[in-house]
Protein backbone atom coordinates (compact mmCIF):
# COMPACT_ATOMS: atom_id res chain seq x y z
CA UNK A 1 0.00 0.00 0.00
CA UNK A 2 1.35 3.26 -1.11
CA UNK A 3 -0.34 6.61 0.33
CA UNK A 4 0.25 9.95 -1.51
CA UNK A 5 -0.76 13.08 -0.04
CA UNK A 6 0.33 16.90 1.16
CA UNK A 7 1.79 17.22 4.68
CA UNK A 8 -0.06 19.28 7.38
CA UNK A 9 2.57 20.07 9.78
CA UNK A 10 1.81 20.40 13.98
CA UNK A 11 4.15 20.61 16.64
CA UNK A 12 5.05 18.48 19.59
CA UNK A 13 2.90 16.61 22.49
CA UNK A 14 -0.29 17.22 20.00
CA UNK A 15 -3.24 15.65 22.65
CA UNK A 16 -6.14 13.98 21.50
CA UNK A 17 -8.22 17.06 23.43
CA UNK A 18 -6.52 19.13 20.51
CA UNK A 19 -7.44 16.47 17.81
CA UNK A 20 -10.66 16.79 19.07
CA UNK A 21 -12.89 19.12 21.71
CA UNK A 22 -14.69 16.86 24.63
CA UNK A 23 -17.21 19.73 24.32
CA UNK A 24 -17.93 17.52 20.67
CA UNK A 25 -17.49 14.49 21.46
CA UNK A 26 -19.52 12.85 24.17
CA UNK A 27 -22.50 14.63 21.84
CA UNK A 28 -22.78 12.60 18.87
CA UNK A 29 -21.32 9.06 17.18
CA UNK A 30 -21.48 10.93 14.28
CA UNK A 31 -18.03 10.75 13.36
CA UNK A 32 -18.29 12.29 9.90
CA UNK A 33 -19.81 15.30 11.97
CA UNK A 34 -17.41 15.12 14.93
CA UNK A 35 -14.62 15.51 11.90
CA UNK A 36 -15.56 19.21 11.04
CA UNK A 37 -14.22 20.35 14.34
CA UNK A 38 -10.98 18.24 13.77
CA UNK A 39 -8.13 20.47 15.91
CA UNK A 40 -10.54 23.60 15.79
CA UNK A 41 -9.01 24.71 19.27
CA UNK A 42 -5.44 25.08 18.02
CA UNK A 43 -6.07 25.89 14.68
CA UNK A 44 -9.58 27.18 13.25
CA UNK A 45 -10.88 26.12 10.25
CA UNK A 46 -8.02 23.39 9.96
CA UNK A 47 -11.01 21.29 7.92
CA UNK A 48 -11.31 23.44 5.47
CA UNK A 49 -7.36 23.58 5.03
CA UNK A 50 -7.22 20.00 4.29
CA UNK A 51 -7.61 17.32 1.18
CA UNK A 52 -8.37 13.79 0.98
CA UNK A 53 -5.76 11.73 0.84
CA UNK A 54 -3.56 14.47 3.23
CA UNK A 55 -1.41 13.79 5.83
CA UNK A 56 -0.62 14.74 9.13
CA UNK A 57 3.17 15.21 10.17
CA UNK A 58 4.05 16.14 13.56
CA UNK A 59 6.51 16.30 16.12
CA UNK A 60 6.86 14.08 19.72
CA UNK A 61 4.46 12.17 21.58
CA UNK A 62 1.66 12.83 19.09
CA UNK A 63 -1.97 11.46 20.81
CA UNK A 64 -1.49 12.12 24.13
CA UNK A 65 -3.86 12.58 26.98
CA UNK A 66 -7.29 10.89 27.06
CA UNK A 67 -8.20 7.48 25.59
CA UNK A 68 -10.68 9.12 23.42
CA UNK A 69 -10.78 6.52 20.49
CA UNK A 70 -12.64 9.66 18.39
CA UNK A 71 -9.43 10.78 17.66
CA UNK A 72 -8.29 8.38 15.60
CA UNK A 73 -11.64 8.15 13.79
CA UNK A 74 -11.91 12.06 13.06
CA UNK A 75 -8.63 11.97 11.35
CA UNK A 76 -9.89 9.37 9.31
CA UNK A 77 -13.30 10.78 8.77
CA UNK A 78 -11.70 14.06 8.17
CA UNK A 79 -10.26 12.18 4.70
CA UNK A 80 -6.75 11.93 6.05
CA UNK A 81 -4.81 8.87 5.38
CA UNK A 82 -1.99 8.56 7.49
CA UNK A 83 -0.17 9.90 10.43
CA UNK A 84 3.76 10.41 10.30
CA UNK A 85 5.64 11.67 13.61
CA UNK A 86 8.75 11.11 15.75
CA UNK A 87 6.90 8.66 18.71
CA UNK A 88 3.26 8.40 19.70
CA UNK A 89 1.60 8.20 22.96
CA UNK A 90 0.33 4.42 23.44
CA UNK A 91 -3.10 4.55 23.58
CA UNK A 92 -3.80 6.11 20.55
CA UNK A 93 -1.06 4.35 18.81
CA UNK A 94 -3.48 1.32 19.80
CA UNK A 95 -6.43 2.70 18.88
CA UNK A 96 -5.15 3.93 15.63
CA UNK A 97 -4.07 0.93 14.72
CA UNK A 98 -7.56 -0.98 16.02
CA UNK A 99 -9.65 1.33 13.09
CA UNK A 100 -6.97 0.85 10.55
CA UNK A 101 -5.19 4.25 10.51
CA UNK A 102 -1.83 4.22 9.32
CA UNK A 103 0.53 5.54 11.70
CA UNK A 104 4.26 6.26 10.62
CA UNK A 105 6.71 6.62 13.39
CA UNK A 106 10.34 8.06 12.05
CA UNK A 107 12.33 11.54 12.21
CA UNK A 108 9.99 14.88 11.25
CA UNK A 109 12.34 17.57 11.65
CA UNK A 110 13.09 17.95 8.28
CA UNK A 111 9.16 17.80 6.58
CA UNK A 112 7.75 20.94 5.92
CA UNK A 113 4.49 22.15 5.87
CA UNK A 114 3.00 21.47 2.35
CA UNK A 115 5.85 18.79 1.50
CA UNK A 116 4.23 16.44 -1.05
CA UNK A 117 4.73 12.63 0.82
CA UNK A 118 4.69 9.61 -0.72
CA UNK A 119 4.35 6.61 2.34
CA UNK A 120 5.22 3.07 1.23
CA UNK A 121 4.39 1.07 4.63
CA UNK A 122 5.35 -2.28 2.82
CA UNK A 123 9.26 -1.25 2.32
CA UNK A 124 9.04 1.28 5.50
CA UNK A 125 9.78 4.39 3.53
CA UNK A 126 8.92 7.96 3.43
CA UNK A 127 9.95 9.83 0.39
CA UNK A 128 9.51 13.62 0.79
CA UNK A 129 8.90 14.52 -3.08
CA UNK A 130 9.28 18.35 -2.71
CA UNK A 131 12.00 17.92 -0.60
CA UNK A 132 13.87 15.06 -2.51
CA UNK A 133 14.86 12.83 0.01
CA UNK A 134 13.49 9.49 2.21
CA UNK A 135 13.69 8.20 5.10
CA UNK A 136 13.18 4.70 6.77
CA UNK A 137 10.50 3.86 9.44
CA UNK A 138 10.24 2.20 12.13
CA UNK A 139 8.21 -0.86 11.83
CA UNK A 140 5.10 -1.34 13.83
CA UNK A 141 5.60 -4.61 15.63
CA UNK A 142 4.10 -7.56 13.81
CA UNK A 143 1.13 -8.14 16.23
CA UNK A 144 0.38 -4.58 15.09
CA UNK A 145 1.02 -5.20 11.67
CA UNK A 146 -1.32 -7.67 11.89
CA UNK A 147 -4.09 -5.88 12.97
CA UNK A 148 -3.74 -2.94 10.81
CA UNK A 149 -3.78 -5.47 7.26
CA UNK A 150 -6.62 -6.90 8.87
CA UNK A 151 -8.33 -3.51 8.50
CA UNK A 152 -8.65 -2.63 12.34
CA UNK A 153 -9.82 -5.09 15.48
CA UNK A 154 -13.84 -5.02 14.42
CA UNK A 155 -12.30 -6.66 11.45
CA UNK A 156 -9.74 -8.92 13.38
CA UNK A 157 -12.22 -10.21 15.94
CA UNK A 158 -14.64 -11.11 12.76
CA UNK A 159 -12.19 -12.94 11.15
CA UNK A 160 -10.45 -14.68 14.22
CA UNK A 161 -13.40 -14.72 16.85
CA UNK A 162 -10.92 -13.47 19.30
CA UNK A 163 -7.23 -12.45 19.44
CA UNK A 164 -5.28 -14.08 17.37
CA UNK A 165 -1.42 -13.42 17.63
CA UNK A 166 1.29 -14.83 15.51
CA UNK B 1 13.88 -16.83 42.40
CA UNK B 2 15.11 -14.18 40.30
CA UNK B 3 14.55 -10.39 40.90
CA UNK B 4 11.01 -9.12 39.07
CA UNK B 5 9.72 -5.55 38.49
CA UNK B 6 5.99 -4.73 40.34
CA UNK B 7 4.60 -5.59 36.78
CA UNK B 8 6.72 -8.52 36.02
CA UNK B 9 5.34 -9.79 39.00
CA UNK B 10 1.73 -8.74 38.06
CA UNK B 11 1.72 -10.31 34.53
CA UNK B 12 3.38 -13.52 36.32
CA UNK B 13 0.36 -14.58 38.20
CA UNK B 14 -1.45 -14.27 34.62
CA UNK B 15 0.42 -15.95 32.13
CA UNK B 16 1.92 -18.43 34.76
CA UNK B 17 5.15 -18.47 33.55
CA UNK B 18 8.07 -15.67 34.05
CA UNK B 19 7.33 -12.65 31.25
CA UNK B 20 9.96 -11.34 29.30
CA UNK B 21 9.88 -7.59 28.98
CA UNK B 22 8.84 -6.17 26.11
CA UNK B 23 6.43 -9.81 24.71
CA UNK B 24 3.19 -9.58 23.71
CA UNK B 25 0.82 -11.79 25.74
CA UNK B 26 -2.98 -12.14 25.59
CA UNK B 27 -4.08 -12.25 29.28
CA UNK B 28 -7.70 -12.46 31.31
CA UNK B 29 -8.35 -8.98 32.30
CA UNK B 30 -9.89 -8.59 36.19
CA UNK B 31 -11.97 -6.22 35.94
CA UNK B 32 -12.76 -3.66 32.69
CA UNK B 33 -14.30 -0.10 32.56
CA UNK B 34 -15.92 2.64 30.60
CA UNK B 35 -17.56 5.98 30.83
CA UNK B 36 -19.99 7.89 29.14
CA UNK B 37 -17.47 9.97 26.08
CA UNK B 38 -16.14 6.03 25.76
CA UNK B 39 -18.68 3.35 26.10
CA UNK B 40 -21.26 4.24 23.36
CA UNK B 41 -18.47 3.97 20.69
CA UNK B 42 -17.67 0.54 22.79
CA UNK B 43 -21.34 -0.72 22.53
CA UNK B 44 -21.66 0.32 18.63
CA UNK B 45 -17.72 -1.82 17.99
CA UNK B 46 -19.34 -4.47 20.51
CA UNK B 47 -22.20 -5.36 17.88
CA UNK B 48 -20.15 -4.49 14.78
CA UNK B 49 -17.98 -6.70 16.24
CA UNK B 50 -20.42 -9.55 16.10
CA UNK B 51 -20.61 -9.47 19.81
CA UNK B 52 -24.73 -10.83 21.20
CA UNK B 53 -23.42 -11.49 25.40
CA UNK B 54 -21.04 -9.61 27.11
CA UNK B 55 -18.65 -12.76 28.49
CA UNK B 56 -18.45 -11.81 32.11
CA UNK B 57 -20.59 -9.17 32.82
CA UNK B 58 -19.53 -9.59 36.44
CA UNK B 59 -16.11 -7.95 35.11
CA UNK B 60 -17.39 -5.12 33.47
CA UNK B 61 -18.96 -1.78 34.69
CA UNK B 62 -20.24 1.40 32.81
CA UNK B 63 -20.12 4.76 34.36
CA UNK B 64 -21.63 7.54 33.33
CA UNK B 65 -19.94 10.53 35.59
CA UNK B 66 -18.09 12.91 31.91
CA UNK B 67 -21.38 14.69 31.45
CA UNK B 68 -23.90 13.93 34.46
CA UNK B 69 -26.83 14.70 34.39
CA UNK B 70 -27.24 15.16 30.73
CA UNK B 71 -26.26 18.38 29.59
CA UNK B 72 -27.79 17.80 26.05
CA UNK B 73 -29.90 16.04 23.68
CA UNK B 74 -26.81 14.35 22.51
CA UNK B 75 -25.31 13.41 25.44
CA UNK B 76 -29.03 12.00 26.87
CA UNK B 77 -29.21 9.61 23.89
CA UNK B 78 -26.10 8.10 24.48
CA UNK B 79 -26.68 7.71 28.29
CA UNK B 80 -29.87 6.09 27.82
CA UNK B 81 -27.57 3.99 24.78
CA UNK B 82 -25.76 2.98 27.79
CA UNK B 83 -28.63 2.30 30.28
CA UNK B 84 -30.05 -0.16 28.11
CA UNK B 85 -26.92 -1.81 26.94
CA UNK B 86 -26.02 -2.33 30.85
CA UNK B 87 -29.75 -3.63 31.87
CA UNK B 88 -29.69 -5.88 28.52
CA UNK B 89 -26.17 -7.30 29.51
CA UNK B 90 -26.73 -7.21 33.07
CA UNK B 91 -23.92 -5.46 33.92
CA UNK B 92 -22.97 -2.89 36.55
CA UNK B 93 -24.22 0.69 35.54
CA UNK B 94 -23.10 3.48 38.09
CA UNK B 95 -25.62 6.07 36.89
CA UNK B 96 -25.50 10.13 37.33
CA UNK B 97 -24.69 11.24 40.70
CA UNK B 98 -22.83 8.16 41.67
CA UNK B 99 -19.75 10.16 41.08
CA UNK B 100 -16.17 9.79 38.55
CA UNK B 101 -15.18 6.07 37.33
CA UNK B 102 -11.68 6.46 38.81
CA UNK B 103 -13.31 6.81 42.75
CA UNK B 104 -15.61 4.09 42.05
CA UNK B 105 -14.01 1.11 40.55
CA UNK B 106 -11.42 0.90 43.89
CA UNK B 107 -14.09 1.79 46.02
CA UNK B 108 -16.26 -0.86 45.25
CA UNK B 109 -13.07 -3.43 45.62
CA UNK B 110 -12.99 -3.81 41.99
CA UNK B 111 -9.39 -3.49 41.60
CA UNK B 112 -6.70 -4.92 43.74
CA UNK B 113 -3.15 -6.11 44.06
CA UNK B 114 -2.26 -8.60 41.29
CA UNK B 115 -5.35 -7.29 39.27
CA UNK B 116 -5.30 -6.54 35.75
CA UNK B 117 -7.58 -3.86 35.09
CA UNK B 118 -8.20 -1.88 32.02
CA UNK B 119 -10.33 1.07 31.64
CA UNK B 120 -11.72 3.38 28.94
CA UNK B 121 -10.58 6.24 30.05
CA UNK B 122 -6.94 7.52 30.21
CA UNK B 123 -6.52 7.47 33.88
CA UNK B 124 -7.60 4.39 34.50
CA UNK B 125 -3.75 4.54 35.58
CA UNK B 126 -5.22 5.41 39.07
CA UNK B 127 -5.74 1.84 40.47
CA UNK B 128 -1.87 1.56 40.89
CA UNK B 129 -2.38 2.90 44.18
CA UNK B 130 -3.69 -0.32 45.57
CA UNK B 131 -1.18 -2.44 43.35
CA UNK B 132 -3.02 -3.24 40.35
CA UNK B 133 -2.00 -3.17 36.89
CA UNK B 134 -4.64 -0.81 35.71
CA UNK B 135 -3.98 0.83 32.22
CA UNK B 136 -6.66 3.05 29.71
CA UNK B 137 -7.52 1.56 26.69
CA UNK B 138 -9.83 2.68 23.39
CA UNK B 139 -13.61 1.77 22.93
CA UNK B 140 -12.95 -1.11 20.49
CA UNK B 141 -10.93 -2.76 22.85
CA UNK B 142 -13.55 -2.31 25.82
CA UNK B 143 -15.38 -3.90 23.22
CA UNK B 144 -13.02 -6.41 22.49
CA UNK B 145 -12.51 -7.62 26.46
CA UNK B 146 -16.64 -7.58 27.05
CA UNK B 147 -17.11 -10.08 23.97
CA UNK B 148 -13.55 -12.39 24.88
CA UNK B 149 -12.56 -11.33 28.42
CA UNK B 150 -9.19 -11.06 27.52
CA UNK B 151 -6.88 -8.11 26.50
CA UNK B 152 -3.36 -7.78 24.60
CA UNK B 153 -0.04 -6.34 26.26
CA UNK B 154 3.32 -5.28 25.29
CA UNK B 155 4.55 -6.06 28.82
CA UNK B 156 6.09 -2.69 29.56
CA UNK B 157 9.97 -1.91 30.84
CA UNK B 158 9.70 0.29 34.46
CA UNK B 159 11.10 2.93 35.74
CA UNK B 160 11.55 2.92 39.86
CA UNK B 161 10.75 6.41 40.95
CA UNK B 162 12.26 7.07 44.80
CA UNK B 163 10.10 9.18 47.01
CA UNK B 164 12.20 9.84 49.40
CA UNK B 165 12.48 12.71 52.56
CA UNK B 166 9.93 13.96 54.57
CA UNK B 167 6.50 16.52 53.11
CA UNK B 168 6.58 19.58 53.93
CA UNK B 169 3.62 21.53 55.64
CA UNK B 170 1.31 22.65 52.77
CA UNK B 171 2.99 20.27 50.40
CA UNK B 172 0.91 17.30 49.11
CA UNK B 173 0.85 14.28 46.84
CA UNK B 174 -0.57 16.61 44.18
CA UNK B 175 2.79 18.74 44.49
CA UNK B 176 5.08 15.64 44.49
CA UNK B 177 3.31 14.01 41.27
CA UNK B 178 3.37 17.73 39.51
CA UNK B 179 6.93 17.90 40.41
CA UNK B 180 7.50 14.55 38.70
CA UNK B 181 5.53 15.32 35.71
CA UNK B 182 8.24 18.49 35.43
CA UNK B 183 11.28 16.26 35.64
CA UNK B 184 10.01 12.98 33.60
CA UNK B 185 8.30 15.73 31.05
CA UNK B 186 5.28 14.85 29.36
CA UNK B 187 6.70 11.84 27.18
CA UNK B 188 8.94 10.84 29.63
CA UNK B 189 7.79 7.35 30.25
CA UNK B 190 5.79 6.64 27.25
CA UNK B 191 5.32 2.85 26.82
CA UNK B 192 7.13 2.82 30.32
CA UNK B 193 5.43 1.82 33.86
CA UNK B 194 6.32 3.76 37.33
CA UNK B 195 7.12 1.49 40.12
CA UNK B 196 6.77 3.55 43.35
CA UNK B 197 9.04 3.32 46.28
CA UNK B 198 11.13 5.05 49.10
CA UNK B 199 10.26 6.20 52.40
CA UNK B 200 7.57 8.90 51.42
CA UNK B 201 5.24 6.05 50.65
CA UNK B 202 4.70 5.97 54.26
CA UNK B 203 3.67 9.67 54.60
CA UNK B 204 1.01 9.41 52.30
CA UNK B 205 -2.56 7.96 52.90
CA UNK B 206 -4.54 5.90 50.43
CA UNK B 207 -6.09 9.38 49.10
CA UNK B 208 -2.83 10.72 48.75
CA UNK B 209 -1.22 7.84 46.47
CA UNK B 210 -4.21 7.51 44.25
CA UNK B 211 -3.38 11.08 43.47
CA UNK B 212 -0.25 9.99 42.09
CA UNK B 213 -0.93 7.19 40.40
CA UNK B 214 -4.03 8.95 38.84
CA UNK B 215 -1.21 11.22 36.93
CA UNK B 216 1.23 8.56 35.50
CA UNK B 217 -0.55 9.11 32.45
CA UNK B 218 0.69 12.62 31.82
CA UNK B 219 4.38 11.32 31.87
CA UNK B 220 3.21 8.95 29.15
CA UNK B 221 3.57 5.98 31.71
CA UNK B 222 1.12 2.52 31.51
CA UNK B 223 0.83 2.49 34.17
CA UNK B 224 2.03 3.99 37.88
CA UNK B 225 2.20 1.42 40.56
CA UNK B 226 2.68 1.43 44.66
CA UNK B 227 3.86 -1.59 46.67
CA UNK B 228 1.04 -2.57 48.74
CA UNK B 229 1.87 -2.32 52.23
CA UNK B 230 -0.90 -2.34 55.47
CA UNK B 231 -2.35 0.84 54.36
CA UNK B 232 -3.39 -0.68 51.24
CA UNK B 233 -4.41 -3.65 52.63
CA UNK B 234 -6.79 -1.93 55.42
CA UNK B 235 -8.46 0.28 52.95
CA UNK B 236 -8.73 -2.76 50.64
CA UNK B 237 -10.57 -4.57 53.41
CA UNK B 238 -12.57 -1.18 53.90
CA UNK B 239 -13.68 -1.73 50.77
CA UNK B 240 -14.76 -5.21 50.43
CA UNK B 241 -11.26 -6.90 49.42
CA UNK B 242 -9.87 -9.84 51.20
CA UNK B 243 -7.48 -12.12 50.14
CA UNK B 244 -4.75 -10.14 49.67
CA UNK B 245 -0.75 -10.83 49.02
CA UNK B 246 1.88 -8.71 49.55
CA UNK B 247 3.33 -6.79 46.48
CA UNK B 248 6.65 -4.98 47.14
CA UNK B 249 9.43 -3.26 45.23
CA UNK B 250 12.62 -5.61 44.15
CA UNK B 251 15.54 -2.73 43.92
CA UNK B 252 17.95 -5.84 41.95
CA UNK B 253 15.02 -5.92 39.70
CA UNK B 254 15.88 -5.26 36.08
CA UNK B 255 14.17 -1.34 36.16
CA UNK B 256 14.77 0.55 33.07
CA UNK B 257 15.84 3.73 34.58
CA UNK B 258 15.97 5.34 38.87
CA UNK B 259 14.39 8.59 39.43
CA UNK B 260 15.17 9.93 43.03
CA UNK B 261 12.95 13.40 44.00
CA UNK B 262 13.99 14.29 47.72
CA UNK B 263 10.60 16.21 48.73
CA UNK B 264 11.76 17.52 52.03
CA UNK B 265 12.42 21.27 50.24
CA UNK B 266 9.63 21.34 47.93
CA UNK B 267 7.14 24.14 47.30
CA UNK B 268 3.68 23.80 46.65
CA UNK B 269 3.44 23.23 42.63
CA UNK B 270 2.06 25.10 39.68
CA UNK B 271 1.41 23.23 36.47
CA UNK B 272 1.14 26.47 33.69
CA UNK B 273 -1.09 26.34 30.25
CA UNK B 274 -1.05 24.32 28.74
CA UNK B 275 1.05 21.84 29.48
CA UNK B 276 0.85 19.37 32.81
CA UNK B 277 4.61 19.59 32.65
CA UNK B 278 5.16 23.15 32.38
CA UNK B 279 5.19 23.13 36.50
CA UNK B 280 6.91 26.19 38.81
CA UNK B 281 7.23 26.46 42.06
CA UNK B 282 4.91 28.47 43.64
CA UNK B 283 7.47 31.47 44.65
CA UNK B 284 8.86 31.53 40.99
CA UNK B 285 5.34 32.48 39.45
CA UNK B 286 4.56 36.19 40.50
CA UNK B 287 0.80 37.50 40.61
CA UNK B 288 -1.58 35.61 38.50
CA UNK B 289 -5.36 36.91 39.62
CA UNK B 290 -8.13 33.91 38.86
CA UNK B 291 -12.10 34.20 38.08
CA UNK B 292 -12.55 30.03 39.10
CA UNK B 293 -11.30 27.71 41.20
CA UNK B 294 -12.08 24.22 41.37
CA UNK B 295 -11.68 21.32 43.10
CA UNK B 296 -12.56 17.52 42.62
CA UNK B 297 -12.01 15.24 39.89
CA UNK B 298 -10.01 11.98 39.50
CA UNK B 299 -7.14 13.39 40.91
CA UNK B 300 -8.33 15.47 43.63
CA UNK B 301 -11.89 14.83 44.59
CA UNK B 302 -11.66 12.47 47.36
CA UNK B 303 -12.38 13.07 51.03
CA UNK B 304 -9.01 14.31 52.57
CA UNK B 305 -9.09 16.78 49.56
CA UNK B 306 -12.38 17.92 50.80
CA UNK B 307 -10.52 18.20 54.75
CA UNK B 308 -7.81 19.89 53.05
CA UNK B 309 -9.94 22.54 51.38
CA UNK B 310 -12.36 23.02 54.18
CA UNK B 311 -8.76 23.71 56.69
CA UNK B 312 -8.38 26.71 54.68
CA UNK B 313 -11.59 28.12 53.90
CA UNK B 314 -13.15 27.28 57.21
CA UNK B 315 -15.04 30.60 58.41
CA UNK B 316 -13.61 32.63 55.55
CA UNK B 317 -15.45 33.94 52.22
CA UNK B 318 -13.81 33.62 49.10
CA UNK B 319 -12.97 36.64 47.27
CA UNK B 320 -15.59 38.54 45.84
CA UNK B 321 -14.47 38.24 41.74
CA UNK B 322 -13.94 34.25 41.93
CA UNK B 323 -16.10 31.19 42.13
CA UNK B 324 -15.44 28.14 43.57
CA UNK B 325 -16.69 24.68 42.07
CA UNK B 326 -16.38 21.69 43.99
CA UNK B 327 -17.24 17.98 43.36
CA UNK B 328 -16.67 15.28 45.17
CA UNK B 329 -15.91 11.92 43.40
CA UNK B 330 -18.39 9.80 44.72
CA UNK B 331 -21.18 9.67 46.06
CA UNK B 332 -19.95 8.10 49.14
CA UNK B 333 -17.19 10.80 49.50
CA UNK B 334 -20.12 13.41 49.67
CA UNK B 335 -22.03 11.51 52.24
CA UNK B 336 -19.39 11.76 54.75
CA UNK B 337 -18.46 14.79 53.64
CA UNK B 338 -21.97 16.17 54.81
CA UNK B 339 -21.26 14.34 58.01
CA UNK B 340 -18.38 15.62 58.92
CA UNK B 341 -19.66 19.09 58.15
CA UNK B 342 -16.86 19.70 55.40
CA UNK B 343 -19.69 20.57 52.55
CA UNK B 344 -21.35 23.13 54.98
CA UNK B 345 -18.49 25.09 55.65
CA UNK B 346 -17.54 24.87 51.68
CA UNK B 347 -20.87 26.49 50.98
CA UNK B 348 -20.84 29.08 53.70
CA UNK B 349 -17.09 30.29 52.30
CA UNK B 350 -18.84 30.43 49.29
CA UNK B 351 -18.15 27.37 47.31
CA UNK B 352 -20.90 25.92 44.42
CA UNK B 353 -21.32 22.30 44.92
CA UNK B 354 -22.18 20.28 42.28
CA UNK B 355 -22.67 16.75 41.93
CA UNK B 356 -20.01 13.97 42.40
CA UNK B 357 -18.88 13.21 38.50
CA UNK B 358 -16.27 14.54 36.29
CA UNK B 359 -17.87 18.15 36.64
CA UNK B 360 -15.89 20.79 34.74
CA UNK B 361 -13.24 19.08 33.96
CA UNK B 362 -13.38 18.14 30.62
CA UNK B 363 -15.40 21.24 29.29
CA UNK B 364 -18.67 19.19 29.17
CA UNK B 365 -20.89 21.45 31.63
CA UNK B 366 -20.76 22.56 34.62
CA UNK B 367 -18.17 26.04 34.86
CA UNK B 368 -16.88 26.81 31.41
CA UNK B 369 -14.81 29.77 31.99
CA UNK B 370 -14.94 32.40 29.55
CA UNK B 371 -12.41 34.01 27.35
CA UNK B 372 -9.27 35.38 28.81
CA UNK B 373 -10.16 33.95 32.07
CA UNK B 374 -7.46 32.08 34.42
CA UNK B 375 -9.20 29.09 36.50
CA UNK B 376 -6.73 27.07 39.04
CA UNK B 377 -7.97 23.53 39.00
CA UNK B 378 -7.37 20.25 41.19
CA UNK B 379 -7.66 18.36 37.75
CA UNK B 380 -5.29 16.28 36.22
CA UNK B 381 -5.21 18.63 32.75
CA UNK B 382 -4.50 21.58 31.38
CA UNK B 383 -4.69 21.71 28.02
CA UNK B 384 -6.04 24.51 25.94
CA UNK B 385 -9.50 24.30 25.91
CA UNK B 386 -9.81 21.14 28.10
CA UNK B 387 -12.53 23.09 29.97
CA UNK B 388 -14.65 24.24 26.93
CA UNK B 389 -13.18 27.62 26.21
CA UNK B 390 -9.74 27.62 24.42
CA UNK B 391 -9.27 31.23 25.35
CA UNK B 392 -9.24 30.10 28.63
CA UNK B 393 -6.03 29.68 30.58
CA UNK B 394 -6.02 26.72 32.91
CA UNK B 395 -3.26 25.98 36.15
CA UNK B 396 -2.95 22.91 37.91
CA UNK B 397 -2.42 22.83 41.63
CA UNK B 398 -3.15 21.01 45.10
CA UNK B 399 -6.70 21.53 46.78
CA UNK B 400 -4.97 23.51 49.75
CA UNK B 401 -3.29 25.92 46.94
CA UNK B 402 -6.71 26.00 44.90
CA UNK B 403 -8.53 27.06 48.32
CA UNK B 404 -5.91 29.63 49.40
CA UNK B 405 -6.07 30.88 45.90
CA UNK B 406 -9.99 31.36 45.66
CA UNK B 407 -9.64 33.84 49.01
CA UNK B 408 -7.35 36.06 47.64
CA UNK B 409 -8.64 36.22 44.10
CA UNK B 410 -4.49 35.35 42.86
CA UNK B 411 -2.28 32.12 42.63
CA UNK B 412 -1.28 31.60 46.53
CA UNK B 413 0.60 29.89 48.48
CA UNK B 414 -1.01 27.95 50.57
CA UNK B 415 1.16 28.17 53.61
CA UNK B 416 0.36 31.04 54.13
CA UNK B 417 -3.09 29.82 55.70
CA UNK B 418 -2.07 26.82 57.64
Amino acid sequence: MILHGFAHKLGDDINTDYIISGKYKFNTLDMKELARHIFEDIEPNFIDKIKPGDIIVAGRNFGCGSSREQAPLVIKNAGLSAVVASSFARIFYRNAINNGLPLVECDTSRIQDGDELEIDLENGVVRDLTGGFEMGINPLPPFMMKLLQDGGLVEHFKKYGGFSIG
Amino acid sequence: MSHKTLTEKIFESHINREPRIGEVVVVDVDFAMGQDGTSPLAIQKFYDMGGKKVLRPDRIALVIDHGAPSPTEGFANLHKLMRDFSYEQGIRLFDIGSGVCHQLIPESGFAGPYDIVVGADSHTCTYGAVGAFSTGIGSSELAAVMISGKLWFKIPPAIRVILSGKIPSGVYSKDIVLYLAKTLTADGATYKALEFDGDVIDQLSMDARFTVSNMAVEVGAKAGIFPVDEKTKVWLREHGRDNMCDLSIDPLANYESTVEIDVSKLEPQIALPHRVDNVMSISEIGDIPIQEGYIGTCTNGRLEDMEIATSILDGKKIHPRVRLIVACASKSIYLEAMKKGLIEKLVEAGATVIPPGCGPCVGTHAGVPSDGENVISTANRNFKGRMGNNKAFIYLSSPATVAASCLTGKITDPRRFL
